[in-house]
């Protein structure tokens, strides 16, 4: 007889969720977190697209500790004395099911812990797992915790991107440097009402994402970030750790004091004060580098299983976190019913993951990854590109003016028109 | 890295943040005499600076205030970095937003 029917390795997003759909099915359920506190490990950007957690908790706009609903969608292309801009805004982007938030997880993940715990999930804190427990035919049957050993007849690994436990469990190797990107964040506070006007939003429960590409990683694979909060920023820069390991021009946190002070963002976080600087991984090689989901005894979700896509525009990875322990919990308890958590049995897990958003989504952007990390112009060349066309459009002095084409064309020429139409035509594929 | 330009200083940041620091053990470990190649891809990557080269090139790496990405091992898991460990069980970096 197992100690508990099931163990969960990690409590965020994945974790928590996996957790309490277990203990909602009546199971005994151990959630093992090593830090203090669910989220006091872990960060985000961040912004959580909601319709997954919606089906969990349809009530969470009421009880959960969100930040400021995202209105407005920004993408900005910098260069290093200019940056352009693109500001989306609709009625859309609010409605139920397509809303999105900006969300801090020391306080989200906390929350998320909370509804476990109260649906009867146990949890205990403080404490990492070194290694997993198997039986003689290999089969995960619990973990060891210190000098402690637990049983279940299933364990959930939801332990992030940096998992050093699913080798153990899928014999999953760790992922190539070119498939992740380092984020470096800050967390900066300021008057609420000073956030609202600053982005141009309706209220102080309104707010914006905005993502920039080119300088802000001065030139390299990756971007910029910055997501509004109720009463702080969170900026950040994201930067594809194999590029910026061989031909970085500055270290990642350089590239973000940089990006504080370039003259587009500066004004938005003047006068705030930094109230943290974290750093997470990013598995932005998504479905390439995606493990064994289902071992014998175990399951992955969220980070662990690289559930991520980051599509330049977009990122995305806790709305799949959280879909993925949801079915993760409920296929579990289905198994622990049946009597049988053998690979076979717990077999139903992947098969609802890939009748899901989850992998018909990662499936769809697979060819994205590749795409982005050679896409070298998006990050040095297009931005001046457009810094130059914007330049010779909007600017007035005195010599008279050019046939459009007669200007346009010599900048469009610098990048080359058969790179441009290559570039195009291989986002159109890859998108 | 002479041809970078490092205006920032992170451990004024880095000060802001809570830790509870294992003085007794160092979670992550480097190989004796790191080559300047790989520990210069680690002073690029690494969000907390632990990484750093004075003005004579002398190469320190300080554990303290790791915020336990993972960063260095995927970057040089395979060279310059001899052990990487979560630390040990309430030590380390604690997230208050995260």
């Amino acid at each position: 007889m197992a100690d508990f029917d099931a163990i969960v390795v990690g409590s965020g997003c994945a974790g928590s969720v996996a957790a309490y759909e277990l203990a909602k099915a009546g199971k005994a359920v151990l959630v093992v977190e090593r830090g203090n506190y669910a989220g006091a490990k872990n960060m985000t950007g961040g912004r959580i697209y909601a319709h997954s957690l919606k089906k969990v908790f349809p009530d969470f706009e009421q009880n959960a500790p969100i930040e400021r609903r995202i209105v407005h969608e920004r993408i900005s292309m910098m260069s290093p004395d200019a940056n352009f801009t693109v500001d989306f805004t609709s009625d859309e982007m609010g409605k139920e099911g397509q809303d999105s938030y900006a969300v801090l997880r020391g306080s989200f993940d906390q929350w998320l812990a909370e509804q476990a715990e109260n649906e009867g999930a146990e949890y205990i804190y403080g404490i990492a797992i070194e290694e997993l427990l198997k039986d003689d035919s290999g089969k995960v049957v619990g973990v060891k915790a210190g000098e402690d050993e637990i049983t279940a007849e299933v364990v959930l690994l939801c332990d992030g991107v940096n998992s050093l436990l699913t080798d153990q469990a899928v014999g999953a190797k760790r992922p190539p440097a070119h498939a992740l990107a380092v984020g470096v964040k800050q967390t900066i506070e300021l008057p609420a009402n000073v956030i609202t006007d600053r982005v141009l939003a309706g209220s102080d429960d309104e707010g914006a994402a905005w993502l920039f590409a080119g300088d802000c990683t001065k030139g390299t694979f990756g971007g910029g970030f910055m997501y509004t909060n109720k009463e702080s920023i969170s900026l950040g820069v994201v930067a594809g750790i194999e590029a910026t390991a061989n031909h970085g021009k500055a270290p990642v946190y350089q590239m973000l004091e940089d990006l504080k002070n370039h003259p587009a963002v500066a004004p938005l976080i003047k006068g705030g004060k930094v109230v943290e600087h974290s750093g997470h991984m990013v598995p932005e090689g998504g479905i390439n580098i995606m493990p064994e989901v289902v071992g014998d005894g175990v399951l992955l979700a969220g980070d662990c299983a690289m559930m991520c896509i980051n599509l330049g525009y977009m990122v995305r990875g806790m709305d799949f976190a959280v879909a993925a322990g949801q079915m993760a919990g409920q296929c579990a308890a289905k198994a622990i019913d049946a009597g049988d958590t053998s690979k076979a049995g717990l077999a139903p897990y992947k098969t609802a993951l890939e009748n899901s958003f989850v992998l018909k989504d990662l499936k769809q952007f697979k060819a994205v990854p590749d795409f982005m990390e050679n896409f070298e112009r998006m990050f040095c060349g297009y931005p001046e590109m457009i810094r130059d066309a914007m330049n010779t459009m909007f600017i007035v002095d005195g010599t008279p003016v050019q046939p459009m084409k007669k200007s346009m064309m010599p900048i469009v020429k610098q990048v080359g028109i058969m790179n441009l139409l290559k570039d195009v035509r291989g986002a159109m594929k890859a998108l | 890295m002479s041809d970078m330009k490092i205006t920032v200083n992170v451990d004024e940041y880095l000060a802001i943040n809570k830790y509870e620091v294992d003085e007794s053990n160092a979670h992550i470990e480097l190989v004796d005499d790191p080559s300047d190649a790989e520990f210069d891809k680690l002073i690029r990557v690494c969000p907390a600076a632990l990484y750093k080269r004075d003005d004579e090139g002398a190469k320190t790496f300080d554990y303290a205030g790791c915020l336990e990405c993972g960063t260095c091992r995927i970057a040089c898991g395979d060279t310059i970095i001899k052990k990487w460990e979560y630390p040990q069980p309430t030590m380390g970096v604690e997230y208050r937003f995260g």
